[in-house]
């Protein structure tokens, strides 16, 4: 019966063995994924990123089957631009979306597509030059969607090596929008721009673009009313101040009391030394009043006034700061302890 | 044994007198702060010294202060200052005891007690269209046995009695489109007549019945050459404008309701004449000044409008008005720069020309520029003679008060009229430079901590309790001129709206040294310079300790941005002027990089108007670092009136006609255009540059790493709807919105974007923490919301970091003028945020009530990282006032600066006043207090030991007593 229990308990102990030793290798290698986190911090060497999964839009691109918008005037097209270094801006590439109308006059952007046009060759060439100058690739929106000859444009540029990154061109947009504004456009690499850097041509020229449309959040206050809180406490705060705690309210009490326990165990101490063969069956008063005050300690608050009486006894003969602590303790403690 | 309990008790000793305050106690008032009143740079002036009491002068100044200064001391008596948009267009006296004021373009009419500064009424006169206010004050004229003013202001004319400011009765006269430019009443006579321009080639003049305001006559004419500028009154019928070309003059007579116009060529009167002339606004009956570039001239008015020159005043820079004298004569002062000396005259006008009554010269210190003002006074001598006082105003508008050839007060003035501070550190103490004076005397110094003692323990007596004040006001040199080791002597370099640079002391906040700089004076090349801005320029803290600090001074010729610039380069410690640029390219905005060279002098790029950055100093080695840094240097633009954002980088090298090395392009880089319909740019706030963080991260009670800067590059913005731009209470809440951004001003990433739906502005905002006006539309009470963003997560430039923020809003019972936050010299010491309410106040307000992550009901956790339950709104706690008791009139910015000692900074917050104090937000926790007795702690320490040996003694004696029995 015995043997079988502990051979259970030692299965049962190898099996979580196996089970836990499982879990670190998992957890190990769970950490290990955690480094596309590292290359956000910018470490050196970090290997190069992925695109995390969040920003993989749900908008996104690159599906060309166009659908058959059921209202086609509700669909709205605008044209990304882009230069090289100090060149002008020219057509890259097309965006499309369809407008939403919101029963309260405002309108957002939905399903919003990407179609990139073809470098040309000189397009490559230029690239290839920024590349080498470590200069920077610039595109530009239209900042209203509906007038979009009326205003300027909004710009962003990042360094060209950083969307050269791996074989093909990476880039990811996060167009902030408001209605159908264009407050600001973010460009870049999906992940972070590769440290120590690299200038090196892509091999494929052709652009992985990821975009992520990006409305603004509203503030909704958490409403305290402080009436009703106040409501709630305030009879009970007038019936009871709030409580202190028992240090706080008889600090100035405890300390002489420390004190004097303090003195006491000190004078107790002293006591089997000199006194090592003294009968403890013959205290009476007379024997507390002589010298020995190890009783106090044992028999504790009890006969404390007892004590303090011997103590103001002995202040005959010994000056100590204790005194005017242990009157006023005899004064306020009874009433509060006893 | 018993040692222990001793050291014990000791400890409690010491323990309870190294408490530290809360807030002051009221001995301490004035130890480590004070205050200075000023009034700023004087428009009017008006004695008041007939009575026997007290002799006062009545003045109304720039910064819209109306005073009453003593006239024997120059104290203020009382003071008011006028909010900015209600502008003091007029002063008089009426009926000996009231001061009036006329503000707001003749809109609003107030009376002020003469001895304590009361108000007594105030008057609103409201009318359809601007024009010229004028308040005319007639010694005794009454009506009804009532004592009545005129003011003209919008277009009508009122008579108003001075007992209540009641309206007798009000005329419009604007209809004609006249644009009156004086009244004219003559003591005695039954009319008023009002004297204008109808545009620019008719005079006009209404002529009215005093008593009902009825319009008895209009007349006009018109004059072919037309008028330029105001009209000058001679006088009660004769009137002296100049032409339209600016080259003749002409007299103006109107009489028994004609006009005729007489005029004069200006070449006729004065010898070489060349450039435009000016009618001084001199008030002298039958004469006028003429101010040509070259000369003043004193002109009569003969009969028939025919003109004489009665003197040529040479380079006179300003004469008063004139001065009835008792026997019927007038006189008025002039004054004149000679030698670098003041010569004051006083001249007598009488029919048969002019004699001088006075002259005197007076020495003045040369940093006073010229005299702008002068008001003259009379007062009867111990010889029954006439005497003169003069009052004058001087270009850095300090003010002075002169009378028998020597100043008798002067006011720093300019001081109300703050543009600019920069902290810049004292000298080191050097071997041999007046070494701690203080402690020098061993008696003197054991006799004061006595007294301390004394004080301490409560029986000293009066006398000794003034002693110690006296004491603890001089105390501990805190006004040397050498570094202390926490920290609190610095120096204050000042600029002020006049181009003056005065160096304060933070000790005692004396003028150490101060100058009109040059650059920042008027000259032939630039007509109106302006300071702008104070730089670190110089710094020296390590590798060239033995050079003085430099300040830069930064000015603009003129109010528009592309004006072109002024740069001036001022020792610290000296006030001399090392170098000065001017004018140059336009600035309009200056860059301190982060690079010093090898003289530790700072590398500034200042930004033109065309996009071009310059670099200064321009110094090869400056070039160099420069170019080797150029790269990783970008900036941002903010166009409130388009309303976008750019960042930008350098370019190249700027393409000019002359080359030049040191002058940039830059090019766009990124930029956000806000919809211009709904937002409009309110406010912007980076992180300041000499912000010390001595934690990055902080971690939360639930082991999540919050950092506290996401980058140093982060933007915080408002917009605010455009309708919301204007005051308060121009919208109301539901058609507003405020919008704030963060955005990373590197890459043009808006990192979060958030809508306050019914805020207002006005917008201030410091890092992280935002602040702006709220209405709320139940109760219609104007309240501040106050909020702070946290960010997690690190970036690099250009990674997308997801930005997590946590915000909180609350009300603010009070308005603001301007915020701050404490900045201390390792970024340990927790913060407080300094807002200047609109009482004109400093309230400090620990930062742990603008956490945003304030809960309801915060679980013990949070209770223990120091988490306080989230309220409404902020708690106005009466003892966090900084400024205690005083008030900074007209408080317009506060200024924080570390001190060495780490839990102390030191604050500086200026308007129309100065206050200066120290602040410790978690209290002095490593030093002890400045009164602290360490006579006491040696007397307590010796004392105790003599009483552990006298015990000791007698424990020894008793015990062998006890062994002997």
């Amino acid at each position: 019966m015995a043997t079988t229990t502990i051979a259970q308990i030692l299965s049962c102990f190898f099996l979580l063995n196996i089970v836990l030793q499982l879990a670190t290798t998992s957890f190990a290698f769970q950490s290990d994924e955690l480094l596309v986190d590292d290359d956000e911090f910018g470490l050196e060497g970090g290997r190069l990123p992925d695109p995390p999964p969040e920003t993989r839009p749900a908008t996104s691109t690159r599906r060309r089957s166009a659908e058959s918008g059921s209202d086609l005037d509700s669909k709205i097209q605008f044209q990304l631009e882009h230069a090289f270094g100090d060149s002008d801006f020219s057509p890259a590439g097309t965006f499309t979306a369809r407008l939403k109308k919101w029963p309260n006059g405002g309108q957002t952007l939905t399903k919003l597509r990407f179609s990139r046009n073809a470098l040309s060759q000189t397009d490559k060439e230029n690239f290839k030059r920024l590349i080498e100058g470590d200069d920077f690739y610039q595109i530009r929106l239209p900042s209203n969607l509906l007038n979009q000859l009326g205003r300027e444009h909004v710009i962003s540029s990042v360094k060209a090596r950083c969307l050269s990154q791996r074989d093909a061109l990476d880039e990811h947009f996060v167009i902030n929008m408001d209605g159908v504004n264009v407050l600001g456009v973010n460009y870049g690499p999906p992940g972070s721009c590769q440290y120590p850097r690299v200038s090196r041509p892509p091999t494929k020229w052709s652009f992985n673009s990821h975009t992520l449309l990006k409305y603004s959040n509203e503030v909704l206050r958490t409403p305290v009313f402080t009436e009703a809180v106040l409501g709630e406490n305030g009879e009970g705060e007038e019936l009871k101040p709030p409580e202190r705690s028992f240090w706080a309210k008889y600090w100035m009490y405890l300390i002489p009391l420390g004190l004097i326990v303090m003195n006491a165990m000190t004078q107790a101490m002293n006591l089997p030394e000199e006194q090592g063969t003294g009968q403890p069956g013959s205290q009476g008063p007379q024997a507390i009043s002589g010298r020995g005050q190890a009783p106090a300690v044992a028999v504790g608050i009890g006969l404390m006034d007892q004590r303090i009486s011997a103590i103001e006894e002995e202040m005959h003969y010994q000056v100590s700061p204790n005194f005017l602590f242990s009157s006023s303790f005899r004064n306020i403690d009874q009433s509060k302890l006893f | 044994m018993n040692m222990a309990i001793r050291v014990y008790l000791l400890l409690f000793i010491v323990l309870s007198y190294s408490y530290t305050a809360f807030s002051l106690y009221e001995d301490q008032v004035g130890l480590m702060d004070w205050h200075q009143q000023y009034i700023g740079k004087v428009k009017h002036a008006v004695f008041h010294t007939h009575k026997a009491a007290r002799k006062r002068v009545v003045v109304s100044t720039e910064e819209n202060v109306v005073s009453s200064l003593d006239l024997r001391h120059g104290e203020i008596f009382w003071r008011h200052v006028l909010a900015p948009s209600d502008v003091i267009d007029q002063i008089d006296i009426a009926l000996g005891k009231y001061v009036i004021t006329l503000s707001s373009g003749g809109s609003i009419l107030r009376a002020w007690n003469l001895p304590d500064g009361q108000m007594v009424w105030e008057s609103t006169l409201l009318g359809p269209k601007a024009s010229k206010p004028l308040l005319l004050v007639p010694a005794n004229f009454k009506i009804d046995r009532e004592n009545v003013m005129f003011v003209y202001g919008s277009g009508f004319i009122h008579a108003i009695s001075s007992i209540d400011g009641e309206v007798i009765w009000k005329k419009e006269l604007a209809s004609e489109g006249i644009n009156i430019q004086q009244l004219i009443y003559s003591d005695g006579s039954d009319t008023i007549s009002a004297v204008g321009f109808v545009g620019t080639h008719r005079f006009g003049a209404y002529i009215l019945d005093v008593k009902s305001g009825e319009r008895l006559k209009y007349m006009s004419m018109e004059f072919t050459g037309g008028f330029s500028g105001d009209l000058s009154l001679v006088t009660d019928d004769t009137a002296v404008a100049i032409d339209s070309i600016g080259t003749s003059l002409v007299t103006i007579q109107f009489h028994d309701g004609l006009i005729s116009f007489h005029q004069t060529p200006l070449s006729h009167l004065i010898q070489d004449f060349r450039r435009a002339a000016v009618i001084s606004p001199s008030n002298i009956p039958g004469a006028f000044i003429l101010d040509t570039d070259n000369s003043v001239t004193l002109i009569k008015v003969i009969s028939r409008g025919e003109l004489k020159v009665v003197e040529e005043l040479g380079h006179a820079t300003a004469v008063s008005d004139a001065l009835f004298l008792p026997g019927g004569q007038q006189a008025f002062a002039l004054v004149q720069h000679r030698d670098g000396k003041i010569l004051l005259t006083v001249k007598l006008d009488s029919d048969d020309g002019t004699s001088n009554l006075l002259e005197e010269t007076i020495h003045l210190d040369n940093q006073r520029g010229k005299v702008q003002k002068v008001f003259i006074n009379t007062y009867v001598r111990v010889d029954r003679s006439n005497g003169f006082r003069v009052l004058i105003v001087m270009e850095d508008d300090s003010l002075f008060l002169l009378q028998q050839g020597e100043i008798v007060w002067s006011r720093e003035d300019g001081l109300a009229s703050i543009v600019d501070v920069k902290p810049v550190e004292l000298p080191v103490e050097k071997d041999g430079v007046s070494v701690a004076k203080v402690e020098n005397n061993l008696f003197e110094w054991l006799k004061g901590h006595l007294l301390k003692l004394k004080g301490t323990l409560m029986i000293a007596t009066p006398d000794d309790v003034a002693a110690i004040q006296k004491m603890r006001l001089q105390s501990s040199g805190k006004s040397k001129m050498t570094r202390d080791r926490n920290g609190f002597r610095k120096l204050l370099i000042v600029l002020t709206r006049a181009g003056k640079l005065f160096a304060l002391h933070t000790g005692d906040g004396r003028i150490v040294w101060s100058r009109l700089l040059r650059t920042l004076r008027k000259s032939e090349t630039c007509q109106s310079p302006r300071g702008i801005s104070l730089h670190q320029w110089q710094d020296p803290h390590h590798h060239a300790l033995d050079q003085n600090p430099f300040v830069l001074i930064v000015g603009r010729c003129g109010d528009s941005l592309d004006s072109a610039g002024l740069l001036s380069i001022v020792d610290a410690y000296t006030g001399e002027e090392r170098n000065h640029m001017e004018p140059v390219h336009s600035i309009v905005h200056i860059i301190p990089l982060s690079f010093t060279d090898s003289l530790e002098q700072r590398l500034h790029l200042l930004l033109d108007a065309n996009r071009r950055a310059h670099l200064y100093p321009r110094t090869a080695e400056a070039l160099d670092i420069f170019r080797r840094e150029s790269g990783n240097i970008y900036w941002y633009s903010a166009e409130t009136e388009e309303g976008t954002l750019r960042g930008h980088s350098v370019y190249k090298n700027c393409v000019l006609e002359e080359a030049d090395n040191f002058c940039f392009d830059s090019r766009d880089l990124w930029s956000i255009v806000f919809p211009s319909e709904s937002e409009k740019i309110a406010a912007t706030a980076t992180r300041s540059l000499n912000e010390v963080v001595h934690t990055q991260a902080k971690v939360t009670a639930d082991q999540e790493v919050m950092y506290k800067y996401v980058s140093k590059n982060l933007l915080f913005l408002a917009t605010v709807a455009p309708k919301a731009v204007g005051p308060i209470g121009s919208v109301t809440p539901d058609e507003s919105s405020l919008i704030a951004y963060l955005i990373d001003t590197v890459t043009g990433r808006i990192l979060h974007r958030v809508t306050h739906h019914g805020s207002v502005g006005p917008v201030h905002a410091i890092c992280g923490i935002i602040n702006y006006c709220d209405i709320q539309e139940n109760k219609d009470v104007l309240k501040l919301v106050l909020g702070t963003h946290n960010l997690t997560s690190p970036i690099t430039a250009y990674s997308r970091p997801e930005v997590s923020t946590k915000s909180q809003s609350y009300f603010f019972a009070h308005s603001l003028k301007t915020m701050a936050v404490t900045l201390t010299a390792k970024g340990i010491t927790s913060k407080q945020v300094l807002l200047g309410t609109i009482g004109d106040q400093v309230l400090a307000l620990d930062k742990r009530f603008l956490d945003p992550r304030r809960t309801v009901n915060p679980t013990q956790v949070e209770k223990e990282e120091g988490i306080i339950p989230l309220t409404d709104s902020l708690p106005i706690i009466p003892q966090s006032y900084v400024t205690h008791a005083l008030k900074v009139e007209g408080l317009r910015g506060i200024v924080t600066v570390p001190a060495k000692l780490e839990s102390t900074t030191l604050v500086f917050a200026y308007g129309t006043d100065l206050f200066f104090t120290r602040l410790a937000p978690s209290r002095t926790y490593d030093s002890l207090t400045e009164d602290f007795s360490y006579a006491l702690l040696l007397i307590t320490i010796g004392s105790l030991v003599v009483a552990i040996f006298v015990t000791w003694v007698w424990s020894e004696k008793k015990e062998l007593q006890e062994k002997w029995r």
